[in-house]
This record gives C-alpha cells, sequence and structure tokens, in this order.
C-alpha cells in the first residue's frame, strides 16, 4: 500500500535531481528542464499532501502552479532565443553581460 | 510498502528525469523531459486527482516539451553539444544534492509524516475544484489568466527580430522621393500663379 511518505520520497528525489542540474550543468536548455523537474516535484508534493488531508485546495494551488510553469518556461525559452542570437551560444558562461 | 505500479512509475519519473539532464542529445533529452512529466500525471492518477492529471498531460506535454522541442530545433546543432563541464563542479553539485536529499530524508522519516495515512477517498473532485476556482479563488484565476496573457506578449516581443523594425522602416519613403513631391507641388503653385 502506498502512503504519503512514498510520494514525498520520489518528490525529494526529484528536488535532489533538479539541484543538481541547477549547480552542474551550463547549458541554457539543461538549466530550464532542471527548473521543469523542481516544479513538478514541487506539484507532486501539492497533490500529495492534498490526498493526505482530504482537502481541495492542495489540487487547486497544483493547477496554478502548473499554469504560472507554463507562462515561465515561454518566457525562459524567449530569452535563450534573444541570447543565442546576441552570443550564438546556449552556454550561460558566455552570457557577460547579463551579469550584474 | 510500495506496490508494484507505483515502483514502476517512480523508477520510469526518476529514469527519465535522470537521462533528461545526462543524455548527449538535447533532443533526446527534451522527449525524455516529456515523459518524466507524463510519468508525474501518473503520480496525479495514482494519488486520485484526475482532473489535476488531464491538465497536467495537456500543458506539460502538450505546450511545454513541444515547445521545449522547437527551441531546441531551431537553436543550432553544434553549440548544443558544449558539455566543457568541469569535474569540479559536477563532483560538488553530486555531494550537495545527494546531501541535500540524505538530510531532508532523514528529517521526513524521523518525523510523524513517516507514519501518516492518506485520509478517506474525496467525492466529486472536478465539481469541488470548480466551485472553488469561480468563487473563493475567483481573483486569483483572473490574474492568473492576465498573468499569462502578458508573459506570452513578452515573450513574442522578446523573440522579435530587432531588423524586421529596420526592414519596416526602409519602406517607408525616401528622402529622394519626398524631395521630388515637393518639387512637384512647387511646380503646381508655379503654374497657378501663372494663370
Amino acid at each position: 500500500m502506498t502512503e504519503l511518505i512514498n510520494f514525498v520520497t520520489v518528490s525529494l528525489i526529484l528536488v535532489g535531481i533538479g539541484i543538481y542540474g541547477l549547480i552542474v550543468k551550463r547549458n541554457a536548455i539543461r538549466m530550464i528542464f532542471a527548473i521543469e523537474i523542481i516544479a513538478n516535484a514541487a506539484n507532486l508534493n501539492l497533490i500529495a499532501f492534498s490526498r493526505y488531508l482530504g482537502d481541495i485546495q492542495g489540487q487547486v494551488f497544483a493547477l496554478f502552479a502548473i499554469a504560472i510553469a507554463a507562462a515561465e518556461v515561454a518566457v525562459g525559452l524567449a530569452i535563450i532565443i534573444i541570447a543565442y542570437r546576441l552570443y550564438k551560444d546556449i552556454d550561460v558562461a558566455q552570457y557577460k553581460y547579463l551579469r550584474g | 510498502m510500495a506496490d508494484a505500479g507505483f515502483i514502476g512509475l517512480s523508477i520510469l519519473t526518476v529514469g527519465s528525469a535522470i537521462f533528461a539532464l545526462e543524455s548527449r542529445e538535447i533532443i533526446y533529452g527534451a522527449i525524455a523531459l516529456a515523459i518524466s512529466m507524463l510519468g508525474i500525471a501518473g503520480f496525479f492518477i495514482l494519488l486520485d486527482s484526475p482532473f489535476v492529471a488531464m491538465f497536467q498531460i495537456a500543458v506539460y506535454v502538450g505546450a511545454v516539451a513541444v515547445l521545449v522541442i522547437f527551441i531546441v530545433m531551431l537553436v543550432r546543432t553544434e553549440s548544443l553539444f558544449s558539455t566543457d563541464e568541469d569535474k569540479g563542479r559536477r563532483i560538488a553539485g553530486l555531494i550537495f544534492s545527494l546531501l541535500m536529499m540524505v538530510g531532508i530524508g532523514v528529517l521526513l522519516f524521523s518525523s510523524l509524516f513517516s507514519r501518516a495515512e492518506f485520509s478517506p477517498l474525496m467525492e466529486k473532485i472536478v465539481n469541488k475544484i470548480g466551485n472553488e476556482m469561480l468563487t473563493y479563488y475567483s481573483p486569483v484565476f483572473i490574474l492568473l489568466a492576465l498573468t499569462l496573457a502578458g508573459s506570452i506578449i513578452g515573450a513574442l516581443s522578446l523573440a522579435r527580430r530587432e531588423d524586421s523594425d529596420e526592414r519596416a522602416q526602409t519602406s517607408t519613403p525616401s528622402p529622394q522621393y519626398e524631395e521630388k513631391i515637393y518639387l512637384d507641388k512647387k511646380n503646381e503653385e508655379h503654374e497657378q500663379e501663372q494663370v
């Protein structure tokens, strides 16, 4: 029988993978992948706790979070496109003028 | 202990998430990311929330993964193989993420959540979600729609090419053309004076 702790463990593993990707990868598209994996782990947690508490609010928040993640991917990919046009590269170490 | 379906689904999800970050070609990584999102949707179905699972499939697998695959195709292929990440950073990232996982995992397994059991199944979930969205969360709903519209307009205006503006400007009347119009007008005035 699967219980809350199983789902939370999977979510924790996904967050770990996403943070590893964010630290190690210098490729902008891969960093977007890592952010997506972290966002999905958060959604999984929301749904798992919604099921655990028997409350609908978690599902509503997960729906909002999914829509916001879609908007974030659209803007992030547009930024990657414009940075690629400027630098002819998608290595984030090359994006010198984006540093503060 | 977990049953076989759950274990298979978690192996699929976690494995394709790792493959999405570590695959040699980034297009396979994008497809692996889509499979990982499908695995998450499977978890949502296991957690008795099929509406969110359908939303996840429609948004992530239908929109986000396709968008990512399009971007991967638009960006030139040689620069996609820029895997010159140094070994030290890789080891540091591995150690950091493992430490974080072990730390939070120890906390979780020693807490009361490790023995928590699910509450009884909810009924009429979709009706309740619709009710909540259109009553209590209706300002959030409207704000979310505006955010999506704003982000799409922002993405379009960011990704627009600058030289299309220049092309539009060159199609406007050139100085020589304006001069010709000016001379024609003068001639007309001259003729009227003569009349």
